[in-house]
């Protein structure tokens, strides 16, 4: 075994020792580390199932066109071409008579009078052109293209767009703005109070070990060898506090689904986020790990170099 | 093995100079005393050759470094050099004789095979290799400095600085931990001895450097050592 090997065991079994021996001091800085991960991963969850909403709600928006009967297929085609070159449209659907009556008969399956009654007469659909917008906020552009007096002398109807989803849309952006601004000040806050307490944790640590540190340095222990466990100290806290917010995450999910009975929360799709959190249980906790670690080890690298001395004194 | 060229220490203008132009020169493998009454300079020079202290002029040059240009980086290494041996033992009290000792190799990385064929010998030349086991707390003050003295010789320094070892000792333990001293500086190792044991001084027959008021007063070999008492002045 090499002796950089021996070093770094060295290291890592002192850093464990530490660990150990600052045990109440280590819980303090590990709780507010715990609420800082925890509020990094319910933002995360909480956003990509708004974000789910309001994909959903968008794929289902879009423009129907109503066709007289006497529009010949190439004047259908050539308008279709027309839609198709706009900048904000992402799909154009043509459905001609026949098309539209089996999408309403497939729509209606359930309303046996309605069928009967479409069955009595002659197909009195009229030939549909969906138009899929890509921006929900650029609709006016495809809705005043279809309403100039050219194309409109070919609809048989007033074009109908399903945009009073846009108040749902528009509630949901709103409530995620809101969430992410608060979880941006929440996790802001708090991890910057985890790496205080940290910053205090290693400050009372070097402190109790003094008599320790003093005699490690006059024996000639290397900067590194010093600050090093001190490292590995707050790296375990990182690594404890990852895993005990997945746990609480992965707690609440089990209490909100088996007590609340419930699959969504107002706005939240909670079985969404529940599939969301279980699909990614690795990736997110392996982030937050890498949160934990990259935190506690950058506040304990400041705090050792801020209060272990080792330089010489000036002249 | 060590130079010291008209070296200057003061610390500020308050508390004035702690050495002032002090100049000695040790030749490898010597025995030599520093001598001078508490306040004198001698924990100062000390912790200048050490390089817990930078001096305010002068130079100085210990086993061929160079002070000045000695960035503070390289200051452990230099320390991996210089044995040291305090006044007030400095061991880790929840550590056994056996882990202080090994603690001046883990540091540097010393493999745990190697720690535990060292320790042993060193242990048997400080006459401690039975108290192994033991924790600091169980042992006397004598036999707390030899603990000491094995871990700043264990890693083979070339030199040896010991800060008034004797000078919680009573006269027996004293004298225990003098005669490990020479039996290191008999292995080869140069010993840098500061004291105001006059006792001592006188018996051990080495070179004797006084150092008064922050001065070299006298550097002589196989001297004799007077401390005066120091001067009461009735008001």
């Amino acid at each position: 075994m090499g002796r950089r090997t021996t070093t770094t065991g060295r290291i890592i079994r002192t850093g464990f020792l530490y660990f150990v021996r600052n045990a109440w001091l280590a819980v303090a800085a590990m709780a507010t580390m715990i609420i800082t991960l925890s509020i990094i991963l319910f933002s995360i969850i909480v956003n990509a199932t708004f974000a789910n909403q309001v994909d959903q709600i968008t794929n289902k928006i879009d423009i129907s066109v109503y066709l007289k009967d006497t529009v010949t297929p190439a004047q259908a085609k050539s308008f279709v071409a027309k839609v198709e070159r706009l900048s904000n449209v992402e799909q154009v659907t043509y459905l001609d008579k026949a098309a539209a009556l089996r999408a309403f008969i497939k729509q209606n399956s359930g309303n046996d009078k309605l069928l009967a009654a479409v069955n009595e007469t002659d197909n009195p659909l009229p030939a549909t052109v969906k138009i899929k917008p890509k921006d929900l906020n650029k609709m006016d552009e495809i809705r005043s293209f279809v309403t100039k007096p050219e194309w409109q002398k070919l609809q048989s109807d007033p074009i109908s767009d399903s945009g009073e989803r846009r108040a749902t849309i528009d509630k949901i952006t709103h409530a995620t703005n809101i969430l992410q601004r608060a979880g941006i000040i929440a996790v802001a806050v708090f991890a910057l109070i985890s790496v205080l307490i940290i910053f205090n944790t290693i400050q009372m640590a070097i402190f109790n070990r003094r008599d320790e540190l003093q005699i490690m340095r006059l024996l000639g222990a290397s900067t590194g060898y010093i600050r090093a466990p001190f490292v590995v100290e707050t790296v375990i806290y990182g690594v404890f506090s990852a895993i005990i917010s997945i746990l609480i995450i992965n707690a609440l999910f089990i209490t909100a689904s088996s007590s609340l009975q419930a699959t969504s929360l107002g706005l939240l799709e909670i079985s969404y986020s529940q599939q969301y959190f279980q699909e990614r249980y690795w990736q997110l906790l392996l982030m937050q790990l890498t949160l934990g670690i990259l935190i506690g080890a950058a506040s304990s690298m400041i705090a050792t170099q801020r209060y272990l001395k080792f330089k010489t004194p000036k002249k | 093995m060590i130079l010291l060229d008209r070296v200057t220490k003061t610390y500020g203008k308050t508390l004035g100079s702690a050495l002032d132009r002090v100049s000695l020169h040790v030749e490898p493998k010597e025995f030599v005393i520093v001598v001078g009454q508490s306040g004198a300079g001698k924990s100062t020079l000390l912790k200048l050759l050490t390089r817990e202290e930078r001096p305010s002029s002068g130079k100085i040059i210990v086993g061929g470094i160079d002070y000045d240009k000695l960035p503070d980086k390289d200051i452990p290494l230099l320390r991996r050099k210089i044995g040291v041996v305090f006044q007030d033992f400095k061991l880790l009290p929840n550590r056994t004789v056996f882990e202080n000792v090994a603690f001046a190799l883990e540091i540097v990385g010393v493999s745990t095979k190697e720690i535990n064929n060292t320790v042993p010998r060193v242990l048997e030349i400080v006459n401690l290799k039975d108290k192994a086991k033991r924790m600091p707390v169980e042992l006397s003050g004598g036999e707390r400095q030899r603990v000491a003295i094995a871990r700043a010789i264990v890693r083979q320094p070339k030199i040896l600085i010991a800060d008034e070892p004797t000078g919680n000792l009573d006269p027996k333990h004293a004298w225990d931990v003098i005669t490990v001293l020479e039996k290191i500086n008999r292995y080869g190792t140069t010993v840098l001895l500061t004291t105001h044991n006059q006792d001592i001084v006188n018996k051990l027959k080495r070179r004797v450097i006084t150092i008064k008021n922050c001065r070299v007063v006298s550097d002589r070999a196989n001297a004799q050592y007077n401390e005066k008492p120091p001067v009461v002045r009735s008001v």
